[in-house]
């Protein structure tokens, strides 16, 4: 591995890091959304500053390849991350059709009180 | 400092978070209208799945009923907001489940001449409730950094038990953060950040009056983690940063 392909792999996990933990702070990602990719970033940053670790923990679970693991691994997150998501679109619609059903129920509930008035 | 007048003057309401808590919740608010019958009840239903709605209307407390459910964070900033339209000096937060006991609110309350929050705290000495295991070593690394934050000893920062003086009131209907812990920890952290004093008045714990708690060992552990992750975002957060 070349010098500059290290220095880029730092780098990328590193701003991955610093631009999940700045939307967290200004309020842009809630806590639990941020938490996966906090996760890989921090993976990420290991493995690019340790690439001896891949190479050592690749051949105790006996993959050939380490390049593999960290598609494993990566592909893993992605999945995590995309059921998560389907999880909270299903709440979000929940959440939203009983909001519209309460509203026009209002609105039926205030049209009456009009027409009684 | 905030409440110029406490006691008989000021106006309170006592705004009480309730999940599914039909069975201990009547007897908490006539425990309210017993120690502060001037105050106004009002009852946050956070979409509860019995009759917890109708039960507090019928013990004659105000009740808002949100549609889905939003958390205690959630719920409790729509109870401030409540308190800041309506025009109320003071705000006091306690549980549905009976565990706080209101007959300590007036002193909370007088508290609030020198203090913009004052917290129903535990381990002060009062009451012999205990907490162990992680949960335990949570709590006290928690406090031990507010306590820091706020120049004084608090005991009890995951507390769900306040009295909320004028200022409070205008930044927590404005901040009040629906994220986990939210309503506790960061509270707190925005309210210290914000210049507020925060105190705290010893209480007594008492056991739950009926129902279920919403927390179980298991979740204890977790709960260190996310308690320290939440402190950290929290101080990490900018000042006026809110999104509503
Ligand atoms: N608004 C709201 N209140 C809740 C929810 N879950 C629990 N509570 C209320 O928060 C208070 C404390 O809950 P509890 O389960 O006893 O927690 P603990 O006192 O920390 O053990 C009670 O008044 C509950 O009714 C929720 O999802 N939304
Ligand atoms: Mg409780």
């Amino acid at each position: 591995m070349s010098t500059f392909s290290y220095i880029l792999g730092i780098v990328a996990a590193s701003f991955t890091f610093i631009i999940v933990i700045d939307m967290l702070r200004r309020q842009r990602l809630r806590e639990r959304h941020a938490i996966w990719w906090i996760t890989g970033a921090i993976l990420a940053l290991i493995v690019g500053i340790f690439p001896a670790l891949l190479d050592a923990i690749a051949a105790v679970i006996g993959i050939d390849v380490p390049i593999n693991l960290v598609f494993f691994v990566s592909i893993a997150i992605l999945v995590l991350v995309c059921i998560q998501h389907s999880a909270e679109l299903t709440k979000t619609e929940r959440q939203i059709r009983v909001l519209v059903e309460e509203s026009a129920l209002l609105s039926k509930r205030v049209r009456d009180l009009e027409d009684r008035a | 400092m905030t409440v110029a007048h406490t006691g008989s003057e000021a106006r309170i309401v006592v705004i009480m978070p309730a999940f599914n808590e039909r069975e201990a919740i009547e007897n908490v608010i006539k425990e309210v209208h017993t120690a502060l019958p001037a105050a106004t009840c009002l009852v946050v239903d956070d979409g509860s799945l019995d009759d917890t709605a109708a039960i507090a209307r019928r013990a004659g407390a105000a009740v808002i009923e949100l549609p889905v459910n939003l958390g205690v964070g959630g719920a409790m900033r729509a109870g401030y907001r409540f308190a800041l339209v309506n025009g109320y000096d003071v705000a006091v937060q306690i549980d549905a489940d009976g565990q706080h006991d209101p007959s300590s609110v007036p002193a909370m309350v007088a508290q609030l001449v020198t203090a913009d929050i004052v917290i129903g705290a535990r381990f002060a000495g009062v009451g012999d409730y205990s907490v162990s295991g992680p949960r335990w070593w949570a709590m006290s690394f928690l406090s031990a950094v507010l306590s820091r934050a706020a120049r004084r000893r608090l005991t009890d920062t995951t507390s769900g038990f306040k009295a909320c003086g004028p200022r409070a009131i205008e930044l927590l209907a404005r901040e009040m953060p629906a994220e986990y812990l939210g309503d506790t920890i960061e509270a707190l952290v925005i309210a210290l950040k914000n210049g507020l004093i925060v105190d705290q008045y010893p209480v007594a714990m008492r056991p739950r009056a009926g129902g279920q708690p919403s927390h179980n060992p298991m979740k204890s552990a977790i709960y260190l983690v996310r308690g320290v992750f939440a402190l950290a975002v929290a101080f990490i957060r900018p000042v006026g940063g809110a999104r509503a």
